[in-house]
């Protein structure tokens, strides 16, 4: 086709080197021996190996994870409750769009939002306070994409099932649910992932004693580039590799269900 | 730095902003009277202490404990407003002993949320240097007992720069040579500092007319910033990104210990005198313990260890003739004698004025 | 139900009483204007460049078989994954005077003193540009996969030019995607503090700046509050805005 094509493909390999040349940068940093990491001094592992023993980054990593799966948990509750709910309601816009609102509002209102109830109510900021500000956020997201799940659906399979005497529980597990999977599926990934990530409603809202891994990251690019960030960079690219990867297996098993 | 641990995250620290306490103004002393007494078995109380990140050595709880049979708890804090909102945040935060910066135990104070010591329970504070008495924030050491203190200069690239810095003038309006190579603290009473010196103000003034003057300097110097920055200046000198910046002295060391080319000076202007103190809740019930654990950080042979490991000059005087003169040989500034450091100006508690300093650094870094 | 109340109750919340409107008024001091100004002036040179690259990116990837299709746009979605600081950071080694650039620069003898790039405006509207990049291109992307193909091509063989084709056909069916894009980068970078502090190195100030200042440091929440709501209000606008567009392209298209 026209000459357009070839413009268009010079500015998307373009693109392409912008998006993966500074991660391939930290990659290649994180083999870097020297303690300087614009220095570069020789190949190997020693800063891999070096953050094992780095007990702030280790503790911090476990409360992020421990973050994330009581979030995804309660995220998914909520989010597929809200959604069946406002399914059933047959509710109109206004509240569809108040129910997904956190996941559009800029993340820094959503945190001083949430702060300033927590302060309001006398709730001391801590890891406690972390999973209810990112339930919230990610809630959001559940309910956008188990909303769309549910507009695809016939509702005719779910009567069908009350016709031929199930009860309504019945009808919820055996087959509501089974045919949301996908979506509770992505929800629950998408919920992960977002709370794993998430730094400023954390930075906000958690309290000084338990910082979350992104927010020992914060304070360590602070004090300029050091090793142990281009390492952890490179094992959280790997996860998100893995992650994305497994969510499309998944998504795909699950849609063939 | 591989030491990431041991920077104390927000140094010296800030008296603008965190004044939910400040209605009073800040000079009124209403804290409240420990009563410390003398036959509780201390072993049986335990402390929570608030102390910066990497501004102890690790091992602080274990000695602690040997030595006079308390167990302590050391909970981090990254700035002072982080740990003032804590504390007052609430009736009781759970919090025994805090460490905050002279002017913030200052403001703790006028707000009655720490005590006057039991000064019985603390013969060690005879160790200290005599003029800490004088400090402005706290006249007589009634209520904060001083850990460590210092003063601002500037930090230095001695084999980058073709000339030897001497005057906050050599930042505020640098040679061409510099131009684009120098950076200034970003919190608000640090910022405003050279330029107050440099007019000959105080640092502490509350002048609209010398504040408009100072911010008039400090927006003609922005352009020739490479960054305004209070936490990683001294890796920019390592790397030579910088060459000349405005440091705490303390953190200066940090980069001199990873380039002896890197040198501190304390401008001809003049500069200041800050402390970061030990100050036991009101509502502590650990009061003796409390003043135990002050008592023995203060003893010479303990708080001499404290400066070796961190690296800050501690205002105790049998401490500070402790220490190896090796030390004041590789780190210059930790040689610096109370009357060298008495010239700086106390930074004090501006109260409800402190905002005066928050609007100039909006100003002058969003010009 | 929980974030319902949040949302209301937070903003205004406790801490406004009693209601004045002082604070809007401070808001609109010069210097807080210019702030905003400047806020809105990187955000929307962040959205831009976000456009005239990833417009042509969705353009070509469209126009591609189904199976590259796919891979092209994982290959996109994937940096998006990774931690955000961690992609910032690694602009900070990029655009260091020390830094990968200006030593690669260096040492080819291109120049002999490091180009100044990190801690300016321009680093700080790379950095996000790099951020948001793919919320940029998927929308775009989407709508212009939804487009007939046969369209363009009838356009083509109709005699029009490639240009004229793309700015009669392409283009205005693409224009919901190209808004939401532009709202999709435009809002994070609105309220974003962490890039102006650390590519701008101090010296950019953005609203989200002032508002965490006014949190955490001046502690004067209501103040932040208020820049809190001015962004939410810049965000309602434009959505609002964007809807009303996109009904009027759908019209007449």
């Amino acid at each position: 086709m026209p000459k357009k094509i070839n413009l268009s493909l010079i500015i998307t390999l373009v693109v392409l080197v912008f998006l993966y040349l500074p991660i391939m940068t930290v990659v290649g940093l994180s083999f870097n021996t020297s303690s300087n990491s614009l220095i570069w001094k020789g190949f190997g592992f020693d800063w891999y190996q070096n953050i094992w023993t780095n007990e702030p980054i280790i503790s911090s990593f476990q409360r992020t994870i421990f973050v994330a799966l009581v979030t995804t948990f309660f995220s998914l509750l909520i989010g597929t409750t809200i959604s069946i709910g406002l399914n059933k309601m047959k509710a109109g816009g206004f509240l569809r769009t108040f129910s997904t609102a956190p996941a559009i509002v800029p993340d820094l209102v959503l945190a001083i939002g949430l702060l300033t109830t927590f302060s309001t109510i006398s709730l001391s900021l801590n890891l406690r306070t972390v999973i209810i500000s990112h339930t919230v956020f990610c809630t959001a997201f559940v309910v956008a994409i188990v909303l769309a799940r549910i507009g695809l659906m016939d509702p005719s399979i779910e009567e069908a099932s009350t016709d031929l005497g199930a009860g309504p529980f019945k009808t919820l597990f055996k087959v509501t649910i089974p045919q949301l999977m996908p979506a509770l599926i992505a929800g629950a990934v998408l919920s992960f992932t977002l709370s794993m990530d998430e730094f400023v409603i954390a930075f906000f809202t958690n309290g000084p004693e338990t910082p979350t891994l992104p927010m020992v990251i914060y304070s360590m690019i602070r004090f300029g580039v050091t090793p142990e960030i281009n390492v952890l960079g490179t094992l959280l690219l790997a996860i998100s590799f893995v992650g994305v990867i497994l969510a499309q297996r998944i998504g795909k098993v699950a849609d063939s269900i | 730095m591989t030491k990431v641990g041991k920077y104390k995250f927000s140094a010296a620290v800030v008296a603008a902003g965190a004044l939910l306490l400040s209605a009073c103004g800040g000079s009124s002393n209403n804290a409240t009277s420990a009563s410390v007494d003398p036959n509780v078995d201390i072993t049986t109380q335990k402390l929570v202490i608030s102390n910066w990140a990497g501004y102890y050595p690790e091992d602080l709880p274990a000695k602690v404990k040997a030595a006079i049979g308390v167990d302590i708890t050391i909970t981090n804090h990254a700035t002072n407003e982080e740990v003032m909102g804590k504390l007052t945040a609430s009736d009781d935060s759970g919090v025994d002993i805090a460490f905050v910066s002279g002017q913030y135990a200052q403001a703790l104070a006028s707000a009655g949320k720490i005590v006057n010591f039991d000064k019985s329970a603390i013969p060690n504070l005879a160790n200290l240097y005599p003029e800490v008495a004088d400090l402005a924030y706290d006249k007589g050491t009634n209520y904060s007992a001083p850990y460590a203190w210092g003063t601002t200069g500037i930090c230095y690239r001695s084999d980058l720069i073709d000339f030897t810095p001497d005057s906050w003038n050599d930042l505020l309006n640098p040679k061409d040579s510099v131009k684009g190579k120098t950076t200034m603290l970003a919190t608000e009473r640090w910022l405003a500092l050279p330029a107050m010196k440099l007019l000959g103000y105080s640092m502490n003034t509350t002048n609209a007319d010398e504040i408009a003057k100072a911010k008039e300097q400090l927006v003609k110097t922005k352009p020739t910033l490479l960054a305004y920055d209070d936490t990683a200046f001294y890796t920019k000198l390592v790397s030579g990104e910088a060459v000349l910046t405005e440091a705490w002295d303390g953190w200066c060391n940090y980069g001199i210990a990873e380039n002896p080319n890197i040198k501190f000076v304390i401008p001809k202007e003049g500069s200041d005198l800050w402390a970061d103190t030990m100050v036991v809740l009101s509502s502590s019930k650990n009061k003796e313990a409390a003043h135990a654990f002050i008592n023995y950080i203060l003893q010479p042979d303990v708080h001499a260890w404290v400066a070796n490991n961190i690296l800050y000059k501690v205002p105790n005087k049998a401490a500070t003739e402790s220490l190896d003169p090796a030390l004041a040989t590789s780190y210059p500034n930790m040689g610096l004698t109370p009357a060298e450091l008495l010239k700086g100006e106390v930074v004090l508690d501006l109260g409800t004025d402190s905002k005066l300093y928050t609007d100039l650094a909006t100003e002058v870094t969003s010009s | 139900m929980l974030f319902m109340s949040v949302l209301t109750a937070g903003r205004f919340g406790g801490v406004n009483t009693p209601i004045n409107f002082d604070n809007f008024s401070r808001a609109t001091d010069s210097i807080f204007v210019q702030v905003i100004l400047n806020s809105l002036l990187i955000a929307g040179a962040t959205a831009i460049l976000s456009l005239l690259i990833g417009f042509p990116t969705a353009l070509f990837i469209s126009r591609l078989s189904r199976k590259w299709q796919i891979i092209l746009i994982v290959a996109i979605i994937l940096p998006y994954w990774t931690n955000f600081l961690v992609r910032t950071y690694a602009w900070l080694v990029l655009l260091n005077n020390e830094g990968i650039i200006n030593k690669f620069l260096r040492n080819i003898g291109l120049i002999d003193k490091p180009i100044e790039m990190l801690y300016t405006s321009g680093a700080v509207i790379v950095g996000m540009t790099y951020l948001y990049l793919p919320l940029m291109i998927l929308p775009i992307y989407a709508a212009l996969e939804k487009i007939d193909k046969n369209l363009t091509e009838a356009a083509y063989d109709l005699g029009s030019s490639a240009w004229k084709s793309l700015r009669t056909v392409s283009i205005p069916l693409a224009m919901p995607g190209i808004l939401i894009g532009l709202i999709f980068v435009f809002v994070p970078s609105l309220g974003n503090f962490v890039v102006p502090e650390l590519l701008g190195g101090g010296k950019t100030v953005m609203i989200g700046n002032l508002v965490r200042d006014q949190f955490l440091k001046a502690r004067d929440w209501p103040f932040g509050a208020t820049f809190a709501l001015i962004l939410t209000l810049i965000l309602v606008i434009l959505i609002s805005l964007q809807s009303y567009v996109s009904k009027r392209v759908n019209i007449n298209a």
